[in-house]
């Protein structure tokens, strides 16, 4: 099992996500350069934090062409485990792995903050070991995570149980007061129709260690993990 | 085209009459327009130091651990033990900031994070010290000064959270020293082992000297001489020398220049800051005893028909200066076009001494580089000291209603939370932030070196304008007293020296009190300076800003267990005041904002009493009895106590008592006197405590308990009750209140 991190010009969490894997959980990841055109030899992507290509245009806009990220969407198609976090759920939403977009925060500032959240689904790789209702604690770091889509696909999404993480407080309401930037429904995290694919705004690669206050990120990587391993050995 | 060298031409490069005879004694000739403006950027305050190198001498310098000494080199480097070092330094972006916030801001923290990984650090955090005149109210005055905030805010914001490196901690006061003058300082700290640092000379006869990073363009010409003079009304028309930051080219540039220092064909490495590819030429060559020849034509431009003086003197950001060892070439060119960053050769190391540039193949300057580096004129500036601050008779303070002046003084931007700042700043990026902002001291995990490092800036400005020197010991006292009550043992300071203009002999006696003040500190502290910075020139409408020597510190933390917090943990917890209650109420907050009051005798320190302290809640918190230690400053024991209450995640009450003590209650609640910690200990643990503070011979008391949902201060006479919540109201939302008004 190998687990690709993704770096773009302008990643500045790639090395948090590989550490995140290395040593908070002691499996085999390695970084993939953005001018690799395949993914060939991994078992799942992270699509890292930051400003991928200084997020000039709009977040993740210029990311979507890169060739890594055509290779991701080939993969992604087939099945493989996709998580982008942060930036890398921008770059998702703009390479249309995952519906609706991320736009300005409503305070109009960059906001860094713990957060709450709610786990709203397990069926997906990267919570397949979490209750659903489950809460977490991480950080959110980001100018423009207000995640916005359609009514039509609002509805889709939540008829398809594609919501996977929802901003709330410490007793597990989803409150206006718990919601960082204004997101609709006060979604923080989605996936894809095939459920493969996952994006979300906090950085559970900022929550894997005592020392940070979190250890909940963890269980987000444990999942895949625990997925690939049964994956190749049946 | 050639300018004929008149007076009327030198003056204009801020030069005087003197300076210009030795040059051209230097020179043996007169320069061309193009050396004045290489010898006019060179010999200006901010790159030269002539009007305070004789009081920077003062500062104690060297320490078993010091490995690179200030001046020596981009940013000194402290060993931390296991093979490791820390580089860091403090810069300050004032004059660029008050013309342009939000790109003077922007470029003040890529400029210090480009000094760091010069050395070959990996920078991993940063600090700001920030300081702006008062943003509450309605005046065109405040609202200009919430402008600056806002923009120094976002620019910070904008590059230090592109570039990735997290920014922790640091400080932002409000007073009206420092209108329409911000004080933007930037402290940053890099990681690297002993044999990783990296040297800022040309070193090696023949080698190839390489250009990389951003193009250059027009922007910033001689950032540097407009940083050495006044700010006044027609600094706005300065605004071209203001430089624009593009920290995603800072980003690349980072991780480019570490990957090629990793391969260890760098001979010699510098950043262009301050008078850009002048500079970076002439100091490598005098560092490396050699001589440097480059061709501009080239360097990468920006635009077309740029003059030889132009490229000179540009200060367009992301750039440097890379001395290879000859016949790695090749290694260059795999780093920086696996980047996508432009890079050029554009010239090599001679040995005849000379920094010889060329335009076209077109000898343009030819001028000794150790002479143009090192040969500045020093001066010996007057200096005229003023009248001491009388002390404070406490008669003339008119009793007010103490239960209001709390509230007033929490809600004061000054000591109000900074959430609406440091929120807009990623803290949490390298997953290493231990202690976030809003504690005494940022603690910040370094993983690749398992070691836990503890830093904070400090400076009491009103202090340092009614005694500069005793304000100046102070602010090395305070942070390294932040640092202890955060579990660290300081290791060693940077400095940012903001003053007004030198010329003026009050403003020059107050810079070297301060110098002399931080310098007797710092050897009684223990903790080397490293380096820094000297900002001069920084006046508002009415005069000089307030004196301000902002204090940089680390520490560090040996084992995790120690690392300590400043806000009440849990119920019934016995609450300690380490040092004495004290009664000093000159140049307090309590005087400033509640009285309307800026002057009197500040407090006095005393190292005894203070290392004293120091020592034995350090040794507290070794022995695993401290629940929580916060230090009391600015708004004295009552600010101090309310912080503990409300500053963790959950917030609860606490009982202080005071029994028959026999001063008034707002001398006890809000005086400054120095030398004072709040601890909470569990109450099995009381008794222990006790006893390691009585074999200390050190002052302290027992003050009451942690618990409820009020704090309740008493003396035998008066009881003064608030419920937390609502002093967390006034305190938390203070500065967001403000910024939202129109």
């Amino acid at each position: 099992m190998k687990i690709a991190v993704i770096q773009f010009p302008g990643s500045n969490c790639d090395q948090d996500c590989l550490r995140a894997l290395t040593d908070g959980l002691r499996v085999p990841a390695e970084y993939l350069w953005h001018k690799e055109t395949s993914v060939f030899g991994f078992d799942a992507v992270v699509l890292p934090g930051g400003f991928s290509y200084g997020d000039y245009l709009r977040c993740g806009a210029i990311a979507r062409f890169s060739p890594i990220v055509k290779a991701i969407v080939r993969a992604a198609n087939d099945g493989m485990p996709v998580i982008g976090i942060c930036n890398g759920f921008q770059i998702l939403c703009e390479a249309g792995l995952l519906p609706g977009a991320l736009i300005r925060n409503q305070s109009l500032h960059f906001v860094c903050q713990p957060v709450w959240l709610r786990v709203e689904t397990g069926e997906t790789p990267f919570t397949a070991k979490l209750d659903k209702e489950r809460l977490l604690r991480m950080p959110v770091a980001h100018g423009e995570g207000s995640y916005f889509a359609e009514p039509a696909t609002l509805a889709t999404l939540q008829s398809k149980r594609q919501v996977v993480f929802r901003y709330v407080d410490e007793s597990g309401k989803s409150t206006r007061e718990s919601n960082p930037n204004g997101s609709v429904l006060n979604i923080a995290g989605i996936c894809n129709e095939a459920r493969n694919v996952v994006g979300m705004m906090p950085h559970p690669d900022r929550a894997w260690d005592r020392r940070l206050g979190s250890e909940d990120g963890k269980l987000l990587f444990e999942s895949l993990v625990g997925k690939l391993e049964s994956a190749v050995i049946p | 085209m050639v300018t004929q060298i008149t007076p009327d031409v030198v003056r204009d490069h801020g030069l005087s009459e003197m300076e210009y005879e030795r040059i051209r004694a230097i020179l043996g000739r007169d320069p061309n327009f193009t050396e004045l403006g290489v010898f006019s950027v060179m010999w200006s305050e901010h790159c030269s130091y002539k009007n305070t190198r004789l009081e920077l001498r003062k500062f104690p310098t060297t320490g078993p651990k010091v490995l690179v000494k200030a001046g020596e080199e981009n940013a000194g480097v402290v060993d931390i033990g296991g093979g490791w070092a820390v580089a860091f330094k403090i810069e300050s972006h004032n004059h660029p900031s008050a013309v342009e916030p939000f790109q003077g801001a922007a470029t003040g923290v890529g400029g210090i994070i480009r000094d760091i990984f010069t050395m070959g650090a990996r920078p991993v955090f940063l600090l700001d010290s920030l300081r702006f005149g008062p943003i509450q109210g309605n005046t065109s005055a405040v609202k200009k000064n919430r402008r600056l905030f806002a923009g120094v805010v976002a620019g910070i914001s904008h590059y230090g959270n592109c570039v990735g490196i997290p920014t922790i901690g640091g400080e932002v006061y409000f007073d009206e020293s420092y209108e329409e003058n911000p004080l933007v300082n930037v402290f940053c700290l890099g990681i690297l082992r002993h044999e990783q640092i990296a040297r800022g000379a040309a070193k090696g006869v023949g080698n190839p000297v390489f250009y990389v990073g951003s193009e250059t363009g027009r922007d910033g010409l001689a950032g540097a001489a407009f940083a050495s003079r006044d700010l006044t009304e027609e600094s706005k028309q300065d605004r071209p020398a203001v430089q624009v930051g593009d920290p995603f080219k800072g980003k690349l540039l980072l991780e480019a220049c570490l990957e090629l220092l990793a391969s260890g064909c760098v001979a010699g490495i510098q950043d262009m800051g301050a008078a850009g590819l002048t500079c970076s030429t002439c100091e490598t060559a005098s560092r490396g005893g050699t001589g440097v020849r480059i061709d501009l034509a080239l360097v990468p431009q920006r635009e077309p028909g740029m003059t030889a003086y132009e490229i000179l003197l540009s200060e367009s950001q992301e750039r440097m200066l890379i001395i290879v060892q000859r016949g790695q070439e090749a290694k260059v060119k795999e780093v920086f076009e696996k980047w996508d960053l432009p890079y050029a050769l554009v010239g090599e190391v001679t040995d005849d001494g000379m920094m010889r540039v060329l335009n076209h193949r077109r000898l343009e300057v030819e001028i000794p580089a150790a002479k143009l580096a090192n040969d500045a004129p020093v001066y010996e500036r007057e200096a005229i000291g003023c009248q001491a601050a009388p002390e404070l008779r406490i008669e003339d303070v008119p009793m007010v209603d103490l239960q209001t002046s709390l509230v007033q003084l929490l809600a004061h931007p000054t000591i109000a939370s900074k959430n609406w700042v440091f929120r807009q700043y990623d803290h949490t990026v390298r997953a290493g932030t231990v202690v976030p902002p809003g504690s005494d001291a940022a603690v910040f995990y370094v993983r690749e070196a398992d070691k836990y490092l503890a830093a904070t800036t400090d400076c009491n400005s009103l202090y340092c304008k009614l005694d500069p020197r005793e304000g100046a010991r102070i602010a090395v006292a305070e942070a390294a007293r932040n640092l202890v009550c955060s579990g660290a043992t300081p290791l060693a300071v940077t400095d940012n020296l903001n003053f007004g203009n030198p010329y003026r002999p009050e403003n020059f006696w107050q810079l070297r009190e301060c110098v002399e003040g931080l310098a007797e500190a710092c050897r009684r502290f223990g903790t080397p300076v490293t380096g820094g910075n000297v900002s001069l020139y920084n006046q508002n409408p009415t005069g000089a800003i307030d004196p301000t020597p902002t204090v940089g510190m680390v520490g560090i933390i040996d084992e995790e267990r120690w690392i300590t917090r400043q806000h009440f943990r849990d119920e019934a917890d016995v609450i300690y005041l380490i040092g004495p209650v004290g009664r000093e109420m000159g140049a307090s907050q309590y005087l400033a904002i509640v009285h309307g009051r800026k002057e009197c005798l500040p407090p006095r320190l005393s190292y005894d009493l203070e290392l004293g302290v120091q020592a034995v809640v350090l040794d507290l918190i070794q022995r695993g009895l401290v629940k929580s230690a916060h230090d009391c400053s600015e708004g004295g024991l009552g600010v101090a106590l309310a912080e503990c209450c409300m500053s963790g995640e959950r917030k609860i009450g606490a009982l202080a008592r005071f029994g028959h003590w026999p001063y008034r209650l707002d001398q006890i609640l809000f005086n400054e006197s120095q030398s004072r910690v709040i601890i909470s200990v569990r109450p099995e643990d009381a008794g222990a405590t006790e006893a390691v503070c009585a074999a200390a011979e050190i002052p302290f008391g027992r003050l009451g308990e942690v618990g409820g949902s009020d704090l309740v201060v008493c003396t035998e006479q008066q009881t003064l009750r608030w419920d937390v919540a609502q002093l967390h109201q006034a305190w938390y939302f203070s500065i967001e209140r403000a910024m939202c008004a129109q």
